[in-house]
């Protein structure tokens, strides 16, 4: 019997545990429900919902130059790439053109988020695995892209930097030179979380063959970013759709073909190369000249729909806008990433171990107040 | 089989030891140690410049402010954060102005989103490097920005 009353082993012999909602491996307020025969999953069911903030409805309420700031709070870890979203979406009724110079700006900050995403997943995958000593290590790198963000955007998580139009305010001066500094730190120590965690024989048995999701199936989902990119699946929106001069930058995107933890992996570590790469190109060469388009004070979208998709660190983030004609959106919906990663869950985890649901969970990377908004 | 099973009990063994070099590593140079000792390092600690940490309004060395109440950025603000109250003010030359009597901000609701600075026409407020802002009582953090007896600075308008 459990608290509620109800048999822990169900008429068929299952044995129904709960994991969350405040379970430390599922990084947030998530509610798994899951049904074992022993130890293997014969299926998860996601409770959601517990940190739903009605995000989407509290932004019609709200102007088209106010609306972004809560983004940040949805993928609290790509809040910078969310901002993008929304501010791309708001340009593209205005139909103004953005200045170059904010264009590379964002750039920047986009793929700066994206670096300093995908090492706090990295600490936290090894934490999740057994290995306290990564966590360490990625927050130290970390710590100093979160400085220069925050020098410049005067916040380190929640920047609300980007406007409609362009960035709010100018780079720090001693932007590219901390930038520099600390890239050349990231490539170095990339070496060092190889030899870390990736090498570990350890971390190889428990991740690779462990929640394997068929690029099919990846599609039929419905999920994107790194997560289908390690079944092969082709999806990288700054590829296929780029936005706000990705169209103007050289990076592979990356492909791995496992299907399983491992893969998923892999793709998160070469992403952070291409992150770099990305960053490189741009620092020395951002255009001088204005950081904002002129707009005017109260922006009205005419009426209609807008739609605009960029990548975040979790895959395809989606923006969309109902318009009447007012100051504020009639209707506002977010397509979040890590909502329809998710969905695949139940699927990865069939027929693995429990233990295993821990390494599944670590690599999709959920962020839960994405998935709730 | 049973030679599988050795080599991967050695292996395992094997890349314990490469982490632990690493930690190894790190343990034995102190130069390399990126923590600060927090609070203990107060009296040096430095937010950044534009660190977002509450909103102030400055006021020069005779208690003059620039807000002349327009309520630009009480409509910017995203939560309601500020309130603005005004009153009208007879002027030394008879004519009536119109001049803020409190300017309420509570930090609790303030997301620190700079949307109201940027708002502002005038540069009255603008946000201060603080951060050690928890309090017992919630009341305590609604703020009246403008100082007592403050009066608008000469050529703002
Ligand atoms: S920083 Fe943002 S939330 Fe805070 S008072 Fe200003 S506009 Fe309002
Ligand atoms: S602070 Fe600035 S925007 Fe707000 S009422 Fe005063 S002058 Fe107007």
């Amino acid at each position: 019997m459990n608290l509620l009353g109800e048999d822990i082993v169900n008429e068929n012999g299952e044995f129904v545990i709960n994991m969350g909602p405040q379970h430390p491996s599922t990084h947030g307020v998530l509610h798994l429900k899951i049904w074992l025969q022993g130890e293997t999953i014969l299926r998860v069911q996601p409770h959601l919902g517990y940190i739903h903030r009605s995000i989407e409805k509290m932004s019609e309420s709200l102007s088209y130059r106010n609306f972004i700031f809560a983004t940040s709070r949805m993928d609290y870890l790509s809040a910078h790439i969310n901002n993008l979203a929304c501010a791309l979406c708001v340009e593209q009724g205005l139909e103004v053109e953005v200045p170059e110079r904010a264009k590379v700006i964002r750039l920047l900050m986009a793929e700066l988020t994206r670096l300093s995403s995908h090492q706090l997943w990295w600490g936290s995958t090894g934490l999740d695995l057994g290995a306290v000593t990564p966590f360490f290590h990625a927050f130290r790198e970390r710590e100093g892209i979160l400085e220069v963000i925050e020098e410049t955007c005067g916040a380190r998580l929640t920047q609300n930097y980007m406007v409609p139009g362009g960035v709010m305010m100018d780079l720090h001066p001693d932007f590219q030179r901390k930038t520099k500094a600390i890239l050349k730190q990231v490539k170095e120590k990339i070496s060092e979380y190889h030899e870390l965690l990736s090498g570990n024989i350890i971390f190889q048995q428990r991740t690779q063959g462990v929640g394997y999701i068929s690029p099919e199936d990846a599609v039929s989902f419905g999920m994107t970013g790194p997560c289908a990119r390690a079944s092969g699946v082709s999806c990288d929106v700054r590829k296929w759709y780029p936005y706000s001069g990705y169209e103007g930058v050289q990076f592979d995107e990356i492909l791995e073909t496992g299907g399983d933890c491992y893969a998923r992996y892999q793709v998160r570590m070469k992403e952070m190369m291409q992150s770099v790469s990305i960053i490189e190109q741009l620092i020395d060469s951002i255009p001088e000249g204005e950081i904002q388009a002129k707009t005017k004070n109260v922006l009205k979208l005419p009426k209609g729909e807008f739609y605009q998709k960029v990548e975040t660190a979790r895959g395809e983030l989606g923006v969309y806008i109902v318009s009447d004609g007012a100051a504020s959106p009639y209707r506002v919906k977010y397509r979040s990433p890590n909502f329809s990663n998710l969905s695949a869950m139940s699927h990865m985890a069939k027929g693995a171990k429990i233990g295993d649901l821990v390494a599944i969970m670590a690599t999709m990377d959920l962020i839960i107040p994405d998935i709730d908004r | 089989m049973l030679k599988d099973y050795f080599k991967t009990i050695f292996q395992a063994i094997q890349s314990l030891f490469t982490g632990m070099k690493l930690t190894g590593y790190y343990f034995t140079h102190l130069k390399e140690i990126q923590t600060e000792e927090y609070p203990d390092n107060r009296a040096t600690l430095k937010m950044a410049e534009r660190f977002r940490g509450e909103v102030i309004m400055p006021h020069n060395e005779d208690n003059e402010h620039r807000c002349t109440g327009c309520q630009a950025c009480e409509i910017a603000c995203p939560n309601g954060t500020i309130k603005i109250i005004t009153k009208q003010e007879v002027l030394a030359d008879g004519k009536k102005k119109k001049r803020i009597d409190s300017f309420i901000y509570h930090h609790d609701l303030c997301t620190l989103c700079n949307l109201c600075i940027v708002a502002c026409p005038s540069d009255a407020i603008k946000m201060g490097q603080t951060f050690e802002h928890s309090v017992y009582d919630k009341k305590l953090l609604k703020k009246i920005l403008n100082k007592p007896g403050s009066k608008l600075m000469e050529g703002v308008e």
